[in-house]
């Protein structure tokens, strides 16, 4: 492989516009049950019901939530507990070391605080951020709908798949009542 | 009879964003403010903001050298305009986790136009009550070994059975959980705002912002489930908290606090305050950014409403109060709630009375509910309301307690109505500088509810 070739910028896939959602939605299910397994859409906002069309599964961020909000519970409860009945007891209102219901209010605040940091950073982790990519086409950010087929990603060590063709891939898009096509590359940094 | 004739044709669908805007045009009235350079106006207000804090700043400098004596505090009022102060700010602050966490949880698709906004608002007036509370323990430096679950050499930790330490669980968490759910509401408008940025500095800032976000629906999924996590997670949280800050009183044996309506009373009082200020923050903000396209008239109207409705709910507490402190027998209950009314402290009283419930009976009257010059004064009637309703519980309780030989009386010196201006100040910078830096409306959530585009073009409803 050439230099030449290997700074040339990686080709992302295809990128088909859509101008309003109810049309991407129907592609989008057709892509879906199509040939090709590695596609996207592109939003400027949560399009409701889109995950079914293209076939996603749940978000894992509810367990990752509840793990850690669970963990925060019982992290409270020991700190309290340990620092009220073992490290240093001291006798407060004529209360029992133990005051259990006093240590609720810590619980709830660390479960809350735990589960809700750990949301967000599952949030981050799960989306690959951060990072410095942007949207394919500003457009997207703004008021315009599209579907990526991305050129078929294989690890070194596997079969190359079939070669991907762009021209195929444009004109499979163009069947789906795509506006405009156009060829995407990986960005770089910045 | 079979027909109404209304001048106002109701439509079938609720209009969230009027005018006919499209996406782009959204896209383009909140990114204006924040593309262009700041206005006269906009300047002047913040010169007024920063030379407010400059004052309350220097005065706190003043505090720290020569300690809290500069204050009116004395046995028995030992809080006073610092602590009325912290939690007129924390009240505030809760007006914006309830319109995008509650609100979002019971499908109020209005919240869209001012979550943002009041979010900005919630982190902002926590911030401010932070401060007041931090300077309030007069060493600040101290505070840390005072406050922060912190062990002394001998494991001694601070004491969880206090309601203090719950507080700063409470508040720091509320704090923390607040700014990240706002921080990710924000994401996606900032890659909206960077797509458009020309200039390349403006490109690069707003790309580490906006952690890279490209709007694809595999991250879309993964965000729509973080956020209705944080909505549910904040619904409890925003009601913990000022309970928590109401056991501050009500834990303890004073009479006038040592009540079990203060949590649902306080909550109350504090969504009303934070509508309030909310209420009076928008007015001014949509007609300054020209935004009145998506905090419709709708939305105010709305926003009045709850403020009537938590109006009558801290009117309710106010008159059951009374009624426990008769229906208790309590000598001493009885006594406060008097002393309240019609002691040395009346005029506080009457104030917050005034203020709180009967100045928001107008919006009973739909014509006052849409009027924004009578909205606006209303909501800042209320405002003053809330700071005299925890003036009047915090120093009329205090002063005149069990034993007659140890009242007193608290008036606030110059100090502190210095550094309560240097506060609200404090609040102001932040928040002027929210709407200049930052999308002031959720972009991407008012997408969703405004008229979506269709294969034939043009929008349907």
């Amino acid at each position: 492989m050439s230099n030449l070739e290997s700074s040339a910028p990686k080709l992302a896939g295809v990128l088909g516009f859509f101008d309003d959602p109810d049309s991407l939605m129907t592609a989008t299910a057709k892509v879906r049950d199509s040939e090709y397994k590695d596609f996207d859409c592109y939003t400027p906002y949560a399009v409701h019901g889109l995950e079914h069309a293209q076939g996603l599964k749940r978000s894992r961020v509810p367990f990752v939530t509840g793990a850690f909000g669970f963990t925060g519970t019982i992290c409270a409860f020991l700190w309290q507990y340990n620092a009220s009945v073992e490290w240093w007891p001291h006798i407060i209102g004529g209360k029992p070391f133990n005051s259990f219901p006093a240590d609720f209010p810590i619980m709830f605040e660390l479960s809350v605080l735990f589960g809700g940091i750990a949301t967000f950073w599952a949030m981050i982790i799960f989306n690959r951020l951060p990072n410095t990519r942007r949207a394919f086409d500003h457009s997207l950010t703004n008021n315009r709908f599209a579907i990526l087929i991305e050129s078929p990603k294989y690890d070194e060590d596997e079969e190359a798949p079939p070669a991907f063709s762009t021209d195929k891939a444009e004109q499979f898009l163009k069947s789906l009542g795509s506006t405009e096509t156009r060829k995407v590359y990986e960005e770089g940094w910045f | 009879m079979a027909t109404v004739n209304t001048t106002e044709e109701k439509p079938l669908v609720p209009i969230y964003v009027t005018g006919g805007r499209t996406f782009n045009e959204l896209s383009e009235d909140v990114s204006r403010p924040l593309e262009t350079f700041p206005t006269g106006r906009w300047w002047f207000c913040f010169i007024a903001a920063m030379l407010a804090f400059a004052v309350g700043a220097t005065l706190l400098l003043e505090t720290f050298k020569n300690g809290i004596g500069l204050w009116g505090l004395n046995q028995p009022v030992g809080w006073g305009d610092d602590v009325t102060t912290f939690v007129f700010w924390v009240g505030i602050g809760h007006a914006g986790t309830l319109i995008s966490a509650i609100l979002f949880l019971f499908r109020q698709k209005w919240r869209t136009g001012i979550n943002r906004s009041a979010e900005a608002m919630t982190i902002f007036a926590v911030m401010t009550a932070g401060m007041a509370i931090m300077t309030h323990t007069g060493r600040v430096w101290l505070a840390a070994f005072w406050l922060f679950p912190y062990p002394n050499q001998r494991q001694l930790w601070p004491n969880f059975r206090s309601p203090l330490e719950w507080d700063v669980f409470a508040v720091s968490t509320y704090f923390t959980i607040s700014l990240t759910f706002w921080y990710t509401g924000l994401i996606p408008d900032l890659a909206m705002v960077r797509d458009r940025a020309k200039n390349k500095i403006r490109k690069m800032a707003l790309t580490i912002a906006s952690l890279g976000w490209t709007g694809s629906n595999k991250q879309w999924l993964h965000y729509e489930s973080a956020y209705l996590i944080f909505a549910g997670l904040s619904t409890p949280l925003v009601l913990s908290v000022h309970s928590v800050v109401s056991f501050d009183f009500a834990v303890s044996q004073v009479p006038g606090w040592h009540t079990t309506i203060f949590p649902p009373y306080f909550v109350a009082g504090a969504i009303f305050s934070g509508f309030a200020m909310v209420v009076t923050l928008l007015v001014l903000a949509r007609e300054a950014f020209n935004l009145k396209h998506y905090i419709t008239m709708d939305h105010l109207e709305l926003m009045n409403k709850i403020i009537m409705t938590t109006g009558l709910l801290v009117g309710y507490a106010y008159s059951v109060e009374f009624f426990i402190a008769w229906y208790s027998g309590s000598a001493f209950e009885k006594f406060t709630f008097i002393n309240r009314a019609f002691g040395p402290y009346w005029w506080a009283y009457w104030i917050m009375v005034s203020c709180n419930v009967m100045v928001p009976q107008l919006f009973w009257i739909r014509k006052f509910r849409r009027s924004i010059p009578i909205m606006f004064v209303v909501s800042l009637y209320v405002n003053i309301g809330m700071y005299f309703e925890r003036f009047v519980i915090i120093v009329t309780s205090l002063h005149r307690d069990f034993l007659p030989s140890s009242w007193g009386t608290y008036v606030p010196t110059s100090v502190e109505w210095g550094i309560f201006t240097g506060l609200m100040g404090f609040f102001f910078v932040f928040f002027l500088l929210f709407v200049r830096f930052l999308p002031a409306i959720a972009v991407g959530e008012v997408k969703s509810v405004m008229d979506q585009p269709t294969a034939k073009g043009g929008a349907h409803v």
